[in-house]
């Protein structure tokens, strides 16, 4: 028991019980909050495993990025929990179902992993870098990222765009009749399109070329 | 019990002292740079700025600390008490635990781990927490929409922050910022930091630290003449002063980074005999004032942004710039074969 092991019971624990806290919560702003929580302390958990690089994009991606659209969707949509509540018995037997089937899928995992049956070394592990190397392990997950699995991740990241360009066409109207800036129009504007010198005589007023002569 | 101590107990003792060795010059260099800012800012405008408190005004910012602490406590009655007590914490604590990873010095860091830079990416993400919480629990739709202004502009720039900090790293090669300083050191003294090679990218990044840490000509959020602090429009007294200080440290944060990525941070201007007999905390302390003051002036001279200017600055100048300025350093590292 040292320093370390005293972390991993901190995280570990403060982990399952923002989770609880996420489904048993009675806000959902809260809720989004404890999942924020439980997602850090996961993060605290790859640290102390050792994959900083994994711990440090799980922090920007999920808590910074993802999180955030979650909690703004959230506030804004002003959920009503009593009326959602109200539809709870409604859908218990489908969610007990799901959660049934999981739960079981779960023991025959940890059933067979513990009794014997799967040896951990019987599955085939990935490409690591050499045991006692001084790689780093951002260097190792790029040298495996984009050399093994570059075509994985290309089409990640193809799905990712279409996802992207898919929301854009969605959200993407163009009223007529809006006022828009429109820099390369403001920039490509010069004084002779712009300014007119007139001589005024006298006593006389000057008016615009299209105004009509004034009332008395 | 003696082993209790040798486990726990020394390894806390020393964490702790060494948090403690950061934390309290930092504070207390916040308390000057807040001065600083009130001067350079006065001095603009041709007024005296903060002098009566202390010799030259040097006391102010603790007086303004003093009356802050010692004003009461005012939590709306509609608001989530939990959450709007949280948020100013929230923002403070991430902006100061940032300053583990700076190094001031060749050695001089708390934590000198590999992913220094993306620890700070990921902790410069959460801090839209503070603003977001603060602004949804205080329970008031201004403050709501200033934190939704605040967090827009905050996620926007982080992208463009992000794609700089991927072209000084293609350069560097390592994540690590004592090795990003000194992959800066070469035969050419200033002219090899990379202010120079990367010119563009590091005009990017001091535009879009200032609309990151909602500096004007980016402070729309919170506006103070006109929106009356936005987010914060709710908050009083001590929970007022920890979003005040988390800003400020957040600003420091982004400060020393411009220094580091950009400016050599610890390294002489040049390597030779005066200069480098000067310890390199003071180098450092120089261009982290410089840089500063750099952003008082765009504070003090420049007029504030439209909203919809600060969006399409943001993702439609900065976004592809950056992006094609990381293709383009890639480019010329791979087929100049001067990859790290």
């Amino acid at each position: 028991m040292n320093l370390v092991a005293a972390f991993f019971y901190l995280f570990a624990g403060l982990t399952v019980a923002s989770a609880f806290m996420v489904i048993s919560t009675r806000n959902p702003v809260h809720a989004v909050l404890f999942l924020i929580l439980a997602f850090f302390n996961s993060a605290g958990l790859f640290l102390l495993l050792g994959a900083e690089f994994i711990a440090m994009v799980l922090v920007i991606v999920y808590v910074g990025a993802v999180a955030v659209l979650f909690l703004f969707v959230v506030m804004m949509l002003d959920v009503d929990f009593a009326e959602l509540k109200g539809g709870f018995a409604q859908y218990l037997p489908l969610g007990a179902l799901i959660g049934i089937i999981l739960l079981v899928e779960l023991i025959l995992v940890l059933g067979a992993w513990v009794g014997g049956g799967v040896k951990v070394a019987s599955i085939p592990s990935a490409p690591g870098p050499a045991p006692g190397s001084t790689l780093t392990n951002t260097e190792s997950i790029g040298n495996i990222l984009y050399t093994d699995y570059i075509f994985y991740f290309e089409m990640a990241g193809l799905i990712l765009l279409i996802a992207m360009v898919g929301a854009i066409v969605l959200t993407l109207h163009q009223k007529a009749g809006v006022k828009r800036q429109d820099v390369a129009r403001q920039v490509a504007r010069t004084r002779d399109g712009s300014i007119e010198v007139i001589e005024v005589e006298s006593g006389k007023a000057v008016f615009p070329q299209s105004a009509k002569e004034p009332g008395p | 019990m003696a082993e209790l101590w040798t486990n726990y107990g020394w390894p806390g003792t020393v964490i702790l002292a060494q948090s403690l060795a950061v934390l309290l010059p930092l504070l207390i260099i916040v308390a000057y740079i807040i001065y600083l800012d009130r001067k350079i800012w006065a001095a603009v405008q041709m007024r005296r700025g903060p002098n009566a408190v202390g010799a030259f005004g040097l006391l102010q910012s603790f007086a303004d600390m003093l009356k802050f602490l010692f004003k009461e406590v005012v939590i709306p009655s509609g608001s989530d008490r939990s959450v709007y007590l949280l948020a100013p914490l929230v923002s403070t604590v991430l902006a100061l635990s940032a300053w583990a990873v700076i190094p001031v010095n060749a050695g001089w860091v708390v934590a000198d781990i590999n992913v220094g830079i993306l620890y700070i990416l990921a902790i410069s993400s959460l801090e839209v927490y503070g603003i977001i919480m603060g602004g949804w629990a205080s329970n008031s739709k201004y403050a709501f929409l200033g934190a939704l202004r605040s967090a827009a502009q905050m996620v926007s720039y982080e992208v463009s922050i992000g794609f700089v900090i991927v072209s000084v790293l293609l350069c560097v090669g390592s994540l690590n910022l004592t090795d990003i300083v000194n992959a800066q050191s070469g035969p050419y003294g200033f002219l090899n930091w990379y202010w120079l090679p990367l010119f563009p990218v590091f005009v990017i990044f001091f535009i879009s630290a200032l609309a990151e840490t909602n500096r004007p000509p980016f402070d729309l959020p919170e506006a103070e003449s006109e929106l009356v602090a936005g987010f914060m429009v709710e908050y009083g007294s001590s929970p007022y002063m920890l979003f005040m200080l988390g800003e400020y440290v957040a600003i420091c944060l982004m400060c020393a980074l411009t220094t580091i990525l950009f400016l050599g941070g610890w390294l002489p201007p040049w390597d030779i005999a005066p200069l480098n007999w000067v310890p390199g905390i003071v180098w450092f302390a120089l261009k982290f004032i410089f840089v500063f003051f750099a952003f008082s002036m765009v504070k003090a001279i420049v007029p504030r942004y439209r909203y919809d200017q600060l969006m399409r600055l943001g993702w439609k100048v900065f976004l592809p710039i950056s992006l094609f300025m990381v293709v383009a350093v890639a480019s010329v590292l791979h087929f100049g074969n001067l990859a790290p």
